[in-house]
């Protein structure tokens, strides 16, 4: 178990790196706590897969530190480290039996053949991998891999954190659920620092207590997935989380209020001051989940167009357009649609600005 | 692997099926048809039956030139095999020096065969060869023309360097095929050199390894070139090789018959071996699977 | 570059293997007097008339020429059957599949000897004598069975569960081999590649018989080096030194694919 922190890390893949662009891990400072469940949660190529290989030890990065409880392990190797990996794909030793694989960390650390039982089978009762234990691995399906991966991590008592590279990518979807339970529960039990990288947003939203969502190399929020949900912190976080993401217009301020497509939308106290203080181009950003239809007689609000309603069960979606712009708003299914014009209504508890993408606190 | 069961995969086979009968059934069935009939001339032919393969299959000099053939593809597996791992695993996995190694590597395999011969009469030569003088020099007595070990030891030289790096390019690519993570897991497992070899490198590689096994074994039965462009089959028989024996026989005698038969039989022993060989991998593999 | 064992160990090899090679181009500068007269570590009086020869006489240069083309053909022709048929036998089970393996590789155990003369006869009813589509095909006899073998290999090495995951996510088969099978297996293509272009380029006696004056190739040309006053040497040298270049050239083409081997993408 540890608390993982990143100094002042950054990495580029080149020998000579000229350019932000050329870093693949923007200069971040970072923590992981002890025994928490997270995430990190981002785009093909935003670099969170480099970020894990560093704190893994496979790679080794071109600046900062990295320390676990204090200690800096930047020099040290995933084994000295003490961390655990599970790959994308499941990796075992196909010429051993599950047995011997799981024993096969602890045998190179020359533990015990007696202690080597014991842990064995307990991890393996864990994982529901006891009457497998005497057949070779590689006859064993992808599911089942990927829990001898995992239990290889498990296997060492004092590994200081598991990390995960979208393990579920070769999973059948039925069983990824149950898989999904498994690593909570083991979380549950162990309370091991789980790291746990992955493209889709409901696979961190579910498995993590906290989750980080990585754009650009760039660590650009570290939340509960209710605080990602609303109060993004920046706007590829808006628009990555939540199926549809945030709606996003460009405004411009007029006193307390936004101006989008010339009609007002009034914004939280001191909202507006702070943007104005701060500078940068705006942007105003709502959830379809926040945002309101009235009829078209309401008073107050932006008038749009209805462009199309989706019936989708238990609610609805409602495209209405403003301008040259969509927008997206998700209704509850009992709720009245107006035919063609509506008023949209804008919460200013919900209703969100960003200044050069970043949230306007 | 579960393989689906599936008959329309033969349509994936097809072209490859047609494309090697074309070249295969007809010309089999031509030498079967000599191999059965003594040919005086043309248009004059006289069926025979069994007659050429018990004379070819009672002949004690094809009985002799098979053991020494067993004797020398033996020794070809039992040394270019483990060199040619070792050396695959020797070889950079990054960086410029993968081209010229690989380049240099590929030099002897694309040398025409003769040639190959022609070279290592120079070669080997003691008055004006390189490997000659220099063994000559240091107070070996070494004349391959002479001595039938010293023969042996020339023709096989020359075979290993010639096709060893078959062995190396084969087992090379094998092992690029392994994906990185497994290298990654075996260092988060805290494998040793050792470790990683046997329970990663190895495995991973015996595909590879049966295809260049069975390869050699079956290139190696088949030599002819090389030993007979530098020995000529000698000195007397000592290097005379089955299809070397083979040729002798075919050319000395010209006769189609007897030389049809002599090819079929020969065709016959090489793939009873490689199929006994090739049985023997299969049981290997079978046995790890279970 | 740290120096290990290994790497010394590779060198010391890579210099064995390099003598012979070295010794002919030795010898491919060397008069056929000198060479016989004296030995030389290197060429005191070096001539490059063997090579001068060799490019002037349209007989030797046409033989590259019709070597790399029939090779280039029969390449071609062996990787593209080659390819669907290692992955039906990687991936199906039929009727018939072991026993067609095995087939497939008994082709290169007949002894060409005898073989050439119902070769030539089969050709010629065909009209294809003297013709490099003829030599190609001739040659996929063998290549052919060796690029399935080997390309089966590799194949069989790619989990299964990497063809259903892209059909999961909606690849279509032809997408699925061309974009995520192929350059999973990228080594083993390199290597079927070149050993294909290697065993086709360096087959004399096919080659010999099946081609009389317009496809000729370089290594029928090659035994016109025994003339009366004995085996030309230096000639052969300097043909042997010329022949390797192709092949030179072909795996480092191919260096990419057979190093890069294993390249998992985001599927």
């Amino acid at each position: 178990m540890a608390r993982i922190a990143l100094s002042n890390l950054a990495h580029s893949y080149r020998a000579k790196p000229r350019s932000e662009a050329d870093y693949a891990v923007q200069r971040m400072d970072h923590v992981w706590e002890d025994g928490g469940a997270y995430a990190l949660l981002g785009p093909s190529g935003c670099g969170k897969t480099t970020l894990l290989n560093i704190v893994s030890g496979l790679l080794r990065p071109s600046r900062g530190r990295v320390l676990f409880d204090d200690r800096d392990v930047t020099d040290l190797s995933p084994r000295e480290r003490n961390i655990a990996q599970v790959f994308q794909f499941p990796v075992i030793y196909d010429t051993m039996t599950v047995y011997d694989n799981l024993a096969f960390p602890l045998r190179n650390r020359g533990v015990d053949e007696a202690d080597v039982r014991a842990r064995v089978h307990e991890i393996a009762e864990t994982l529901d991998l006891v009457p497998d234990l005497r057949r070779r691995a590689r006859g064993l399906g992808a599911d089942a891999k990927q829990k001898i991966s995992l239990g290889r991590g498990l296997v060492r008592s004092d590994v200081a954190a598991i990390l995960f590279d979208e393990p579920l990518t070769v999973i059948d979807p039925q069983v990824k659920f149950q898989l999904r339970r498994k690593l909570k529960q083991i979380h549950e039990r162990f309370r091991i620092t789980l790291v746990y990288v992955t493209h889709d947003q409901n696979e961190a939203l579910t498995f993590a207590d906290q989750v980080v969502v990585m754009y650009e190399g760039r660590v650009v929020q570290l939340g509960t997935p209710q605080q990602l949900f609303e109060d993004p912190e920046h706007s590829f976080v808006g628009y990555f989380i939540g199926s549809p993401g945030m709606n996003f217009l460009p405004c411009a301020l007029d006193g307390e209020a936004a101006i989008v497509e010339g009609f007002r939308v009034p914004l939280a106290a001191g909202l507006a001051a702070r943007a104005r203080a701060g500078g940068g181009t705006l942007m105003l950003g709502i959830r379809p989940e926040f945002l309101k239809l009235a009829p078209e007689s309401t008073r107050g609000g932006v008038p749009v167009a209805v462009a199309a309603v989706e019936d989708l069960g238990n609610y609805k979606m409602v495209t209405v357009r403003l301008g040259a712009r969509e927008l997206r708003a998700k209704l509850a299914e009992d709720q009245h649609v107006p035919a063609e014009r509506a008023i949209a209504v804008f919460p200013p508890a919900r209703t969100k600005l960003y200044a050069d993408d970043r949230r306007v606190a | 692997m579960n393989k689906t069961e599936d008959n329309r995969a033969w349509l994936l086979i097809l072209p490859v099926f047609l494309v090697v009968a074309f070249s295969a059934v007809i010309p089999l069935m031509t030498v079967v048809n000599y191999s059965v009939q003594d040919i005086f001339g043309p248009g004059e032919r006289l069926f025979v039956g069994s007659e050429w393969f018990e004379e070819v299959l009672g002949d004690s000099r094809l009985h002799d030139a098979l053991l020494r053939q067993l004797l020398f593809s033996g020794l070809v597996l039992i040394i270019e095999i483990p060199l040619g791992v070792l050396i695959a695993l020797a070889m950079p996995r990054r960086g410029w020096t993968i081209s010229l190694v690989l380049v240099l590597l590929a030099l002897p395999l694309l040398v025409p065969w003769n040639v190959i011969g022609t070279m290592w009469i120079i070669f080997t030569r003691p008055d004006i060869g390189l490997l000659g003088l220099a063994i000559n020099g240091l107070g070996v007595d070494f004349d391959h023309t002479a001595s039938p070990l010293d023969a042996w030891i020339t023709v096989m030289l020359m075979e290993v360097w010639h096709w060893t790096p078959l062995v190396v390019l084969l087992a090379y690519a094998g092992l690029r095929a392994i994906p990185d993570a497994y290298y990654q897991a075996a260092r988060i497992d805290g494998a040793t050199a050792w470790a990683v070899f046997r329970y990663i490198q190895l495995p991973k590689m015996r595909g590879v390894l049966t295809i260049a096994v069975l390869l050699r074994f079956m290139d190696s039965f088949m030599i002819y070139a090389e030993p007979f462009v530098l020995t000529g089959g000698g000195p007397g028989n000592a290097t005379t090789f089955p299809s070397i024996y083979l040729v002798k026989v075919a050319l000395g005698q010209f006769d189609l018959g007897p030389a049809a038969a002599l090819s079929l039989i020969y065709f016959l022993i090489v793939l009873l071996f490689s199929w006994l060989f090739y049985q023997a991998l299969q049981n290997v593999a079978a046995g790890d699977k279970r | 570059m740290r120096i290990r064992k290994s790497s010394i160990g590779l060198i010391a090899y890579l210099a064995l293997l390099l003598l012979p090679i070295y010794w002919m181009l030795n010898m491919s500068l060397r008069t056929n007097a000198d060479i016989l007269d004296v030995f030389a570590l290197y060429p005191t009086d070096p001539t490059f008339d063997n090579y001068i020869m060799i490019f002037t006489d349209p007989s030797w240069y046409s033989g590259y020429i019709n070597s790399f083309i029939y090779v280039s053909i029969n390449t071609v022709i062996s990787l593209v059957t080659a390819l669907p048929a290692a992955y039906a036998f990687s991936r199906y089970r039929f009727i018939g599949d072991k026993h067609m393996f095995f087939w497939l590789l008994t082709n290169r155990m007949a002894p060409p000897a005898v073989f050439a003369l119902p070769f030539f006869q089969l050709y010629s009813t065909f009209g294809l004598i003297d013709t490099h589509i003829a030599v190609a095909i001739a040659h996929t006899l063998f290549n052919v069975p060796l690029a399935v073998w080997i390309l089966e290999g590799f194949m069989s090495g790619v989990p299964r569960e990497i063809d259903e995951t892209a059909y999961i996510d909606g690849y279509s088969f032809p997408r699925f081999f061309l974009r995520v099978f192929l350059p999973l297996i990228r080594s083993g293509i390199g290597v079927t590649a070149f050993f294909c272009f290697m065993f086709s380029w360096v087959e004399l006696l096919l080659a010999r018989t099946l081609t009389t004056t317009v496809a000729k190739p370089i290594a029928a040309t090659m035994t016109r080096t025994v003339s009366a006053s004995g085996l030309d040497w230096g000639l052969l040298a300097a043909a042997g030194i010329l022949t390797i270049v192709p092949g030179a050239l072909v795996i480092y083409f191919v260096r990419n694919y057979l190093a890069k081997g294993f390249a998992l993408g985001r599927v």
